[in-house]
C-alpha cells in the first residue's frame, strides 16, 4: 500500500470563514496523503476542522490557500462546473443523514448520478441493480426511502455512492444515525469494498470504536493534523457483529 | 432529446408529488388562457354577427337625410327640402341607383278596440320594401291606386300585432292614429334587432300621401328622409357621389358651398361598429391579459415556495454531480410544463365556454386559431420568464449549505 499511487494530495491547505469581520481559521495548512487502496478515518471534536476537511475532498468546498490535487487532477480552483464533473466522476458520497430524494424509489436513487453522467436509461438501470444487489438490496428495487430502515437506506446510498464505480468512497458520519449492529453492519460492507474492490474510502467520524475499523486514523485538532497513526489492527467489522448479543432481526431503524 | 424528455418526466413527478399546490397554479394560468381565448373568440363573434345584421340590413342602403346650412354665419331654420321628386329625379339620373323610396315617421300611438300600442308610424312607398329588406309576410301590399288615393291602410310589424290583436288576426282589422282609422292590409314578416338593439318589427307601415295628409301634415311631396339603394356592394361609392351631384344641381347649391341634405351609408356603419367591437376586444383581451400575468407570478411564487423546499434535494443533486445548468434546466423545465398544462388546459376549457356560448347565443363562434398559439406561447414564454428567476435561485445554491438544510 505503501507504493501506491496518491489519490489525494493537500499541501499546505488553508480554509477561512470571513463572518462579520471575524475570520474564523478552519484549517491551518494541512499537508496529506492519501493513496489508493487506503481506508483512513479522519476523527475530530466538532469544531476542530475535519467537516471541512470532508468538504474539500469532496470537492464541494474550495480552500483558500494550498494545493488539493485529486487523482493527479489540480481541483483546487476549478469551477463550480468542473468541480460538478469531479465529483460525479471520482468521488462517491455518504451522508450522515443517508440524503436519499423523498419518495423516490431505491433504484431512481442510485440511477441518479449516471444521469448527470448522460448515461442511457437501460444501461443506467442495468448498473443501478448491480450495485444494489451487491450491497444485499437486490428485493427492495422500489421501495422509496421511509419504506426502508435506516440501515437499508444507508445501503441504498451506499449503492447510489459505488454506481459510478468511483475510486474515492467519502463516508460522512456514516453512522451517525444507526445502532451499533446497523453501524458495524454498515462498516463491514465498506471494509469489504475496500479490501475486494480496492476502492479508496475516507470515512469522518467522532466516534474511535467507528474509527478503529480505518487502516489508518487521522486525528485532527483546531485546523491541523494532530496525530496520522498506522492502525496495523483494524477492528474486523464481520467479527464484532458477531460478538454483539444476539436480537431481533432488524436493528431499530433510526 | 432525451434529455429533455428526461427532464419533463421528472418535471411531472414533483407536479404530481404536490398536487394540490400544483393545481392551484395550474388554475392561475388556466383561467388566464381561458379568458384570453374566449375574450379574443367573442369579439370576433360579435363582429361577424353585426357585420351579418348590417347586410341583412341592406349592405348597399344609402341613407339620404336634409342638414342645415349656414349661410354668411345664419343657420337657416327651414332645413328640409328633400322631396319625392328628388327621389324621382335620382331613380331616373343615376345609373348607380336600383332604388329610392321616401320616407317619413313619427312616434304616435296606435289603438284597436281596447287595446294600444305606442310604435313609429311611418309613411313609405312601396319600394321601401326591397330597399329596406322588409317584406310582407301575411296580407297584401300597398296597391298602387292606394298609394295615389292616399288610402287609410297600414302594413304592421309582429310586436305591434301583438300589442294589439294578441293571438288574433290582425288582416282586414281596424287600427285608429289620431282621429282616422286604419285598415290592416299586412303583416310584416319578423326581422328582429337591428344591429343598434332596435326592434325592427315596432312599426307600422302606411303609404307616405297618407301619412302627410293624417298623420303629420305637410307640404306636398315633402319628406323626411329618401333611402336609396345602391345597385351593387362595390358601387355605393359612385351612387353616393352621383347623389351629391344631382341633389346639388337641383337644390341650386353652388360648387363650394355646404350641402342642404347629408348622405349616410352603411359602410360608415360598419366602419364604427367595427371600432367599436375593436376597441371592446383590445381592452377586455387586456384585462385577461393581465389575469394570465397574474397567473404568471402565481407560478414564480409556487417554484420559488418549491425551490425552498426542495434545498436539500438540490444539495444531493449537486453533491452527486449535477451541474449549475441541470440544476437550472430542471426548475426551468417545470415551471415551463406547469404553465403549458395550464395553457392546454385553459384552451380546452375556453373551447368549451365559446362551444357552449355560441349554442346559447346562436351565434356560430370559434376557436381563433391565432388566439390558440398565442396562447400557447404565451404561457410557454411566462413558465420561461417566471421559472427563470426560482431556477436561477435553484442552481447558484451552494452544495454544503443546501446539504446542511434540514
Amino acid at each position: 500500500m505503501k507504493d501506491a499511487p496518491p489519490i489525494i494530495e493537500f499541501v499546505e491547505i488553508h480554509k477561512d470563514y470571513v463572518t462579520e469581520a471575524v475570520v474564523v481559521r478552519a484549517l491551518r495548512g494541512v499537508n496529506l496523503t492519501i493513496r489508493q487502496g487506503e481506508f483512513v478515518a479522519i476523527i475530530g471534536q466538532s469544531g476542530s476542522g475535519k467537516s471541512t476537511m470532508m468538504n474539500i475532498i469532496g470537492c464541494l468546498d474550495r480552500p483558500t490557500r494550498g494545493k488539493y490535487i485529486l487523482d493527479g487532477i489540480d481541483v483546487g480552483s476549478r469551477s463550480n462546473d468542473a468541480r460538478a464533473i469531479v465529483r460525479n466522476h471520482l468521488i462517491g458520497f455518504v451522508f450522515q443523514g443517508f440524503n436519499l430524494l423523498p419518495r423516490t424509489t431505491a433504484l431512481e436513487n442510485v440511477e441518479l448520478p449516471l444521469v448527470y453522467r448522460g448515461v442511457g436509461a437501460a444501461e443506467r438501470r442495468k448498473r443501478a441493480l448491480a450495485s444494489l444487489n451487491a450491497v444485499g438490496l437486490g428485493a427492495r428495487l422500489h421501495h422509496t426511502p421511509n419504506q426502508l430502515s435506516g440501515g437499508q437506506q444507508q445501503r441504498v446510498a451506499i449503492a447510489r455512492a459505488l454506481v459510478t464505480q468511483p475510486p474515492l468512497l467519502l463516508a460522512d458520519e456514516p453512522t451517525g444515525n444507526l445502532d451499533t449492529r446497523t453501524s458495524y453492519e454498515v462498516l463491514d460492507l465498506l471494509q469489504r469494498l475496500n479490501r475486494e474492490q480496492g476502492i479508496t474510502i475516507v470515512l469522518v467520524t467522532h466516534e474511535r470504536d467507528i474509527a478503529d475499523c480505518a487502516s489508518r486514523v487521522v486525528e485532527m485538532r483546531d485546523g491541523s493534523v494532530r496525530r496520522d497513526i498506522v492502525n496495523e489492527r483494524p477492528t474486523d467489522a464481520a467479527r464484532a457483529l458477531a460478538e454483539l448479543p444476539v436480537q431481533d432481526e432488524h436493528g431499530a431503524a433510526s | 432529446m432525451t434529455a429533455i424528455l428526461a427532464a419533463i418526466r421528472l418535471a411531472l413527478r414533483a407536479i404530481v408529488r404536490s398536487k394540490l399546490r400544483s393545481t392551484l397554479t395550474v388554475l392561475g394560468i388556466l383561467i388566464g388562457v381561458a379568458a384570453v381565448v374566449i375574450v379574443v373568440a367573442l369579439g370576433t363573434g360579435v363582429q361577424a354577427q353585426v357585420l351579418g345584421q348590417i347586410s341583412n340590413l341592406g349592405a348597399n342602403v344609402i341613407f339620404i337625410f336634409p342638414q342645415s346650412t349656414q349661410t354668411s354665419g345664419v343657420r337657416s331654420t327651414d332645413v328640409n327640402r328633400l322631396t319625392e321628386a328628388d327621389g324621382r329625379a335620382l331613380l331616373a339620373e343615376a345609373t348607380s341607383i336600383a332604388n329610392v323610396a321616401p320616407f317619413s315617421s313619427t312616434g304616435a300611438q296606435v289603438i284597436a278596440g281596447d287595446r294600444n300600442a305606442v310604435t313609429q308610424v311611418m309613411g313609405v312607398s312601396r319600394s321601401y320594401f326591397p330597399v329596406r329588406g322588409f317584406s310582407v309576410g301575411k296580407g297584401q301590399m300597398f296597391t298602387e291606386s292606394e298609394e295615389l288615393l292616399k288610402a287609410k291602410v297600414v302594413i304592421i310589424g309582429e310586436t305591434v300585432r301583438e300589442k294589439l290583436f294578441g293571438a288574433g288576426d290582425p288582416i282586414g282589422q281596424y287600427v285608429r292614429i289620431g282621429r282616422y282609422p286604419y285598415r290592416v292590409v299586412g303583416l310584416l314578416t319578423s326581422k328582429g334587432q337591428s344591429p343598434f338593439g332596435e326592434d325592427q318589427d315596432d312599426r307600422v307601415l302606411m303609404p307616405i300621401g297618407s301619412f302627410r295628409a293624417r298623420v303629420v301634415p305637410s307640404p306636398p311631396g315633402r319628406v323626411q328622409q329618401l333611402i336609396a339603394s345602391a345597385t351593387d356592394e362595390r358601387t355605393v361609392d359612385r351612387a353616393v357621389a352621383q347623389i351629391n351631384a344631382i341633389l346639388r344641381q337641383r337644390h341650386g347649391i353652388e360648387p363650394d358651398a355646404d350641402p342642404d341634405f347629408g348622405i349616410r351609408t352603411q359602410a360608415e356603419f360598419r366602419k364604427s361598429s367595427e371600432e367599436i367591437v375593436g376597441t371592446l376586444t383590445v381592452l377586455l383581451s387586456s384585462i385577461a391579459a393581465v389575469s394570465l400575468l397574474v397567473g404568471g407570478i402565481g407560478v414564480m411564487n409556487i417554484m420559488l415556495v418549491s425551490v425552498t423546499e426542495r434545498t436539500r434535494e438540490i444539495g444531493i443533486r449537486m453533491a452527486i454531480g449535477a451541474s449549475a445548468a441541470d440544476i437550472m434546466t430542471q426548475f426551468l423545465v417545470e415551471a415551463i410544463v406547469l404553465s403549458v398544462i395550464g395553457g392546454v388546459f385553459g384552451l380546452g376549457i375556453g373551447a368549451g365556454v365559446i362551444k357552449a356560448l355560441g349554442g346559447a347565443l346562436g351565434w356560430s363562434l370559434a376557436l381563433p386559431m391565432p388566439a390558440v398559439i398565442a396562447a400557447m406561447a404565451t404561457s410557454t414564454v411566462i413558465g420561461v420568464v417566471f421559472g427563470f428567476f426560482p431556477a436561477r435561485r435553484a442552481a447558484l445554491m451552494d452544495p454544503i449549505v443546501a446539504l446542511r438544510q434540514e
